[in-house]
């Protein structure tokens, strides 16, 4: 009975994916945290896939955080999100693909309000007409890039170098899928899978070979929170539920996590290293940490790229146990030079949590 | 004073988040912010159904509205499709637009939360960026977050960005004209006025506390009473 009431509730959260042409918009919070993962999605889109994948150097932030941190109106977010539809339209595209997910539900939450309420879109066309003489067709669909990913697993899988497999025993590396709350909380049909049995990030991993782990606080925010994050006085809110969820998940020993908003593998990543330079605890073995990738990372590595050209090296924690698990080849001596070799020294190595 | 429920009901987020409550508490068993502060959406919307504009002032004058994450995990459980979330949305922007969000410890942090944001905004075109990420108020970004600003040109480099550069790609700079149009829209559609009218409240409050305007701003990001928390 349970099976099939989920199997239900699967079916109703299916979401067509269009196989081509789509255009892109990029994150703030990615392009500043991993920034070698947004290059790596044009890369394996575009160069590995064939797909194409247009992206215009006019667009600019959705204003999604900004207006998440209350500091800028539901007129100006939604008017931000206009000019980006109206470079799209002008572009000759009709599939949006963002790489954000605060993004990704900022257009979602937006569509709907207007679908709902049309005379405020018409307000938000009147308000573009006069700032920037720009008109604008809605997008006829609207993906996560991470539902992309998802799109095209089984190719990715089919090139593969490498699976989410350990190679010394055999058995599927344990996999946690976190996904960002604004994928599919508010409106649960816009991801694939819905809110209750997100899907996007778990089939990727039973593709490439993984097994997807189950714990009580799994959809439990990272605890980012906006407001709670950009000012310091609020950390602790942000770092208390990012602990929640490792004090939750430690007894099944995770190799890895997989997320896909690009503001999750930043706390998840660097919560890991707070907490442990202040209580001592890590959540690996041996003096590791768990840890944290972006889709696009594990993507990559599933097909072969040299881990420091994923900009693995910018994680607090380090991702040495995973490569090591998947039989990734690396060298550790070049995971912190620059382009051509070049030496930019390395950074400070923390306390009480290995880095490398 | 208008009615605030009456200017409640006009905030497009309160139309879609806010119908009959049964009190149920769920949205506060699943709320990341229930889990840390001294905070209950139950009670929130609960409050809010009361319709009572004095018990609705004085939330917009607490700290208890601005406790939220904007996650949206209880508009998903709500068995009323309420959206508790939402609420507060609609409760910070009134309370931002009647000027009591100085009255709370947590509502003055508007005042460095829309510098930082819009700044960067209409600055570079980004939420967040590079040149304004000082790592002295990050540290929890990590001594390596430390190497990369300090190697900021070399390491994007190496991660294939197109820092600061022309034509599309990584971090690239916003060209001028695209954020002329971003301050157009701002100009437009309130949001420039939303500033000023935050620097103003939060002026004003400085000095009713005896403090120049850079002191207020800087306890209003840093300073956190030990009194939000839950245990
Ligand atoms: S979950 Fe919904 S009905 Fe239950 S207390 Fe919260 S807002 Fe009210
Ligand atoms: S949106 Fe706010 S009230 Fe709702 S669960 Fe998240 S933090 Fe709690």
């Amino acid at each position: 009975m349970i099976y099939e009431g989920k199997q239900k509730i699967w079916s109703d959260y299916q979401k067509e994916i269009p196989d081509d042409h789509w255009y892109y918009v990029r994150s703030c919070i990615r392009q500043n945290f991993f920034p070698a993962s947004e290059r790596m999605f044009t890369e394996i889109t575009r160069n590995v896939l064939g797909k194409d994948m247009y992206e215009t150097p006019f667009h600019t932030t959705c204003g999604g955080i900004a207006y998440h941190a209350d500091t800028i109106p539901q007129e100006t977010v939604m008017t931000i999100v206009a000019r980006q539809f109206a470079l799209m339209t002008e572009a000759g595209y009709e599939n949006y693909c963002p790489s954000c997910i605060t993004s990704f539900g900022n257009y979602a939450e937006i569509l709907e309000t207007w679908r709902e309420f049309p005379e405020l879109e018409a307000r938000i066309r009147e308000n573009l007409w006069k700032a920037c003489r720009r008109e604008f067709n809605k997008p006829k669909y609207l993906a996560h890039t991470s539902d992309l990913i998802y799109h095209w697993r089984e190719q990715i899988r089919e090139k593969a170098k490498h699976l989410l497999i350990n190679r010394e025993t055999g058995e599927p590396l344990r996999i946690v899928e976190h996904i960002g709350c604004h994928y599919a909380k508010m409106f649960p049909h816009k991801g694939v899978g819905g809110a209750e049995y997100p899907y996007v990030l778990a089939g990727m991993v039973e593709s490439w070979g993984g097994e997807v782990i189950d714990y009580p606080e799994r959809r439990h925010c990272c605890g980012y929170g906006f407001r709670q994050y950009h000012v310091k006085a609020n950390r602790g809110y942000s770092v208390s539920n990012t602990h929640k969820k490792f004090e939750s998940m430690e007894p099944f020993h995770p190799d890895a996590i997989i997320t896909n908003c690009p503001g999750c593998p930043y706390f998840l990543d660097r919560w890991q290293y707070v907490i442990a330079e202040q209580t001592g605890k890590t959540y690996g073995r041996n003096g590791y940490g768990i840890p944290v990738f972006t889709y696009e990372e594990l993507a990559g590595l599933v097909l072969g790229y040299d881990p420091w050209d994923l900009g693995l090296q910018l994680h607090q924690v380090a991702v040495e146990p995973l490569l090591d698990k998947m039989g990734v080849e690396y060298d550790p001596k070049a995971k912190y030079l620059g382009l051509n070799k070049e030496d930019l020294m390395k950074p400070e190595m923390p306390s009480s949590i290995k880095c490398c | 004073m208008k009615n605030l429920f009456d200017e409640l009901n006009k905030d497009y987020r309160f139309k879609e988040g806010f119908h009959t409550c049964i009190n149920c508490g769920t949205c506060t068993a699943v709320c990341p912010a229930a889990e840390f502060y001294c905070y209950d959406p139950r009670q929130i919307v609960s409050i809010v159904q009361t319709k009572d504009d004095q018990k609705i002032e004085e939330l917009l004058k607490s700290d208890r509205i601005w406790y939220c994450g904007e996650c949206m995990s209880c508009v998903t459980r709500c068995p009323r499709k309420n959206g508790p979330g939402l609420v507060i949305m609609a409760l910070r922007e009134l309370s931002i637009r009647l000027g009591y969000f100085v009255e709370s410890e947590k509502g003055r942090q508007m005042l460095p939360l829309t510098h930082a944001l819009t700044g960067n905004i209409l600055n570079y075109g980004y939420c967040v960026h590079p040149k304004s990420f000082k790592w002295e108020d990050h540290k929890e970004s990590g001594p390596v977050f430390k190497w990369h600003l300090e190697h900021l040109q070399d390491s994007m480099a190496r991660l294939g960005a197109n820092y600061d550069g022309d034509g599309p790609g990584v971090l690239r700079r916003i060209p001028k004209e695209s954020l002329d149009e971003l301050k157009a829209i701002f100009d437009v559609t309130g949001g420039t006025e939303r500033i000023k009218h935050v620097e103003q409240c939060s002026a004003k409050k400085a000095k009713e506390m005896g403090m120049t305007d850079e002191e207020y701003e800087k306890m209003a990001f840093e300073y956190c009473s030990d009194k939000h928390f839950n245990n």
